[in-house]
């Protein structure tokens, strides 16, 4: 709890907390963490109750890539590299969404570790569909009616759009995996550039899933492979997290509020057969099915 | 050193001589040439200590000073129009968060329509940002800002951003004499900046914390107050200027005949030109005298009051308006006078780069004063509306 913690106001369970733990522990907390609007910002950063032990700068909802590319080229153009790196912790939709200066970040290859914490809404404001929202799931913005049953679009692939840029170091992990997270963020500060983590973050308010329950339901988005985890290094799949018994995606989503709607509504099994045919499509794109 | 160059130039040879840290921008007519000046500098090596980024937008480009003003560095972005109002957001918290990131904006008008020609109608957006506005009349006076105003932003009882304005094109792109600084002496002026509290791992601390109501206000009263502070560091810095490069510009204002009756004010170049029609109408017999305004914020009420409160007519040259009152700068003088009785006209002109004859200013400005000419847009052709 050195570098982050003491007053802080996330939910119980909350998967942003443990996920940023690690992230400052394995950097040893020598670093310079940026933080657009959003949960993070609103649970950590109080006038009064910060609760950061590392150096931390909230801006704007919009702009954080562009103001941690500035942190980390002022540090070298003032000769103070050696002080620590430059972190973004920034959410689903700060990141895929409103995030307008991430481009420009990846494009110039400043040197940052950008995370995003992916808790598949716009959480902190009340659960709205995000570009990272999956198929399927109720919203407020994409709530279930009379002819749409939540988010009718897919979950952008920032994975794919990172590594379009040519970004040095790409991987996804979760909140639930603390080892994986440590060492890919140890891998990641030891590469030059712009790196991008994207780590699955259970939240217990808006997906609708009970404290104790976090880690079960985040196990399980990576056990149905509708959250492979996977890294890259200079554009190639370094490694893929293995499953044995895929499940099916029915054991993850009814354990969820936000997808109870599919096991209740007679067109939801049209749903959930293709958001099973996004599982297994991820499955085959990375071959994360072992042999029997 | 004396040399023809044009504003572009005399701004971007200035920065250079500020040192700055980071320098970020992105393009935009007419100010490209300042920042494609500092990239040429840049790429030969002539800034030292420093990252030259050309950022995707005017919106990354200021949120990367941000962030490289939060670490401590001196930074530097030109910008103006579009991009500046793109900017706004940006600005805006770069001013709560006490970031003294210089501006350079060559002033340029507002699209829709589009226009890539010159008023004042930009940095007008920004009015309310907690930002110092200071506009030039000349090249040198731009040249000599600079350095004037990193002092300025980075005192410590300021602390806010500074943005130099200069019309766009009638400056930029003018070929002046323009007596360039000594590396030795803006060192001498300019210390290094070394703000009390900076985004370092040895001191952690924190920038930009939200504020629930019961502290929010606070924040705005400590911006307000350091902006008061900022009219008393304004004039000592310029007096010390003065001094330095034995160029003296005067204070928030230029006072020309200040014995008259009546008097034009107005700000930026368009001072040059209003010089010589007072010239001639004085002439002529009137008695009125020039009022160049220098500092728009931290608004110079004060000194307007003393230098204009005995005013029998005063004439306010607007090159911006706000849609559905008046002319900016009325508006402001209108409430910094308030209480006393001079008659104020208020003369919008010039919008989207519309030249105004020296000949054409005389005339309306002798018939103002003679009270046959009254307030509103001049010098635009009159047409037929097509109200559906």
């Amino acid at each position: 709890m050195r570098f982050f913690g003491r007053g802080h106001g996330a939910c119980p369970g909350c998967g942003l907390t443990i996920a940023v733990r690690n992230v400052l522990e394995a950097l040893e907390g020598k670093c310079f963490v940026a933080n657009p609007t959003g949960c993070l910002e609103i649970i950590s950063s109080q006038y009064g109750k910060n609760a950061w032990g590392v150096p931390y700068i909230h801006s704007l909802f919009d702009n954080v890539a562009a103001v941690a590319s500035g942190i980390s080229e002022a540090l070298k153009a003032m000769g103070r590299e050696d002080e620590g790196k430059v972190v973004v912790f920034a959410g689903d939709g700060a990141t895929a969404d409103i995030g307008l200066t991430l481009h420009g970040m990846f494009d110039r290859n400043h040197d940052v570790i950008y995370i995003c914490l992916d808790n598949e809404a716009y959480q902190n404001t009340g659960h709205q569909q995000s570009a990272l929202t999956p198929l399927g799931e109720a919203t407020t913005t994409t709530p279930v009616g009379k002819i749409m049953l939540g988010k009718m679009g897919r979950k952008k692939d920032m994975i794919a759009i990172a590594l379009a840029h040519g970004s040095p170091y790409v991987a996804t992990s979760s909140a639930v995996l603390p080892a994986d997270i440590r060492r890919k963020v140890k891998k990641a500060a030891g590469i030059v550039g712009a790196k991008y983590i994207q780590i699955h973050c259970p939240c217990v308010t808006g997906w609708g899933i009970d404290g104790k329950e976090v880690v079960k339901v985040g196990n399980l988005a990576i056990e149905t492979a509708l959250y492979p985890i996977v890294e890259f290094e200079n554009g190639k799949l370094l490694t893929v997290r293995k499953l044995k018994d895929r499940k099916p995606v029915e054991e993850y989503l009814k354990l969820q509020r936000r997808f109870r709607h599919l096991f209740t509504n007679p067109e939801g099994k049209k749903i959930i057969a293709e958001i099973q045919r996004i599982a297994d499509a991820n499955a085959l794109k990375y071959n994360i099915d072992l042999k029997k | 050193m004396k040399k023809v160059v044009r504003g572009f130039y005399s701004v971007a040879y200035a920065v250079k001589l500020c040192r700055p840290n980071v320098v970020c921008a992105y393009p935009i007519t007419p100010q490209t040439e300042i920042v494609e000046n500092l990239a040429e500098m840049y790429a030969n090596g002539e800034l030292e200590n420093c990252r030259y980024i050309t950022a995707e937008s005017e919106f990354a480009a200021a949120s990367i000073l941000v962030g490289a003003s939060a670490a401590g560095a001196r930074t530097f972005t030109a910008t103006c129009s579009q991009g500046l109002i793109l900017m706004s957001e940006v600005l805006f918290n770069a001013a709560g968060m006490r970031l003294p990131i210089v501006v350079a904006n060559p002033n340029r008008a507002l699209s829709a329509p589009l226009s890539i020609w010159n008023d004042l109608q930009d940095s007008m957006v920004l009015r309310d940002a907690g930002i110092i506005q200071v506009y030039v009349e000349s090249n040198q006076e731009a040249h000599d800002m600079i350095p004037q105003a990193y002092k300025i932003a980075e005192d410590k009882r300021v602390m806010l951003p500074f943005m130099v304005c200069l019309d766009g094109f009638k400056l930029t792109h003018a070929h002046e004499p323009v007596d360039l600084l000594e590396q030795s002496l803006v060192d001498e002026f300019l210390p290094p900046y070394r703000p009390e509290v900076y985004l370092t791992t040895k001191k952690p601390v924190a920038f930009g914390c939200y504020a629930p109501p019961n502290i929010y206000m606070e924040f705005r009263v400590a911006m307000q107050r350091a902006m008061e502070r900022a009219q008393g560091v304004i004039e000592k810095v310029f007096r010390e200027w003065a001094e330095f490069s034995r160029r003296d510009w005067g204070g928030h204002l230029e006072i020309v005949y200040p014995e008259s009756r009546n008097f034009v004010i107005a700000m930026g170049s368009l001072v040059g030109l209003l010089r010589k029609v007072v010239g001639e109408l004085r002439k002529e017999g009137l008695s009125i005298g020039l009022v160049k305004l220098r500092t728009f914020r931290p608004f110079p009420f004060e000194d307007l009051r003393r230098v204009l409160g005995n005013a029998e007519k005063i004439i306010v040259i607007d090159r911006s308006v706000s849609l559905g009152y008046e002319g900016n700068l009325s508006i402001e003088l209108k409430s910094a006078l308030y209480g006393l009785s001079p008659e104020i006209i208020s003369m919008i002109l010039c919008l989207g780069g519309r030249d105004i004859s020296k000949e054409n200013l005389e005339k309306i400005l002798r018939n103002a004063v003679l009270g046959k000419e009254g307030s509103g847009f001049k010098g635009y052709i009159e047409f037929e509306e097509v109200v559906p």
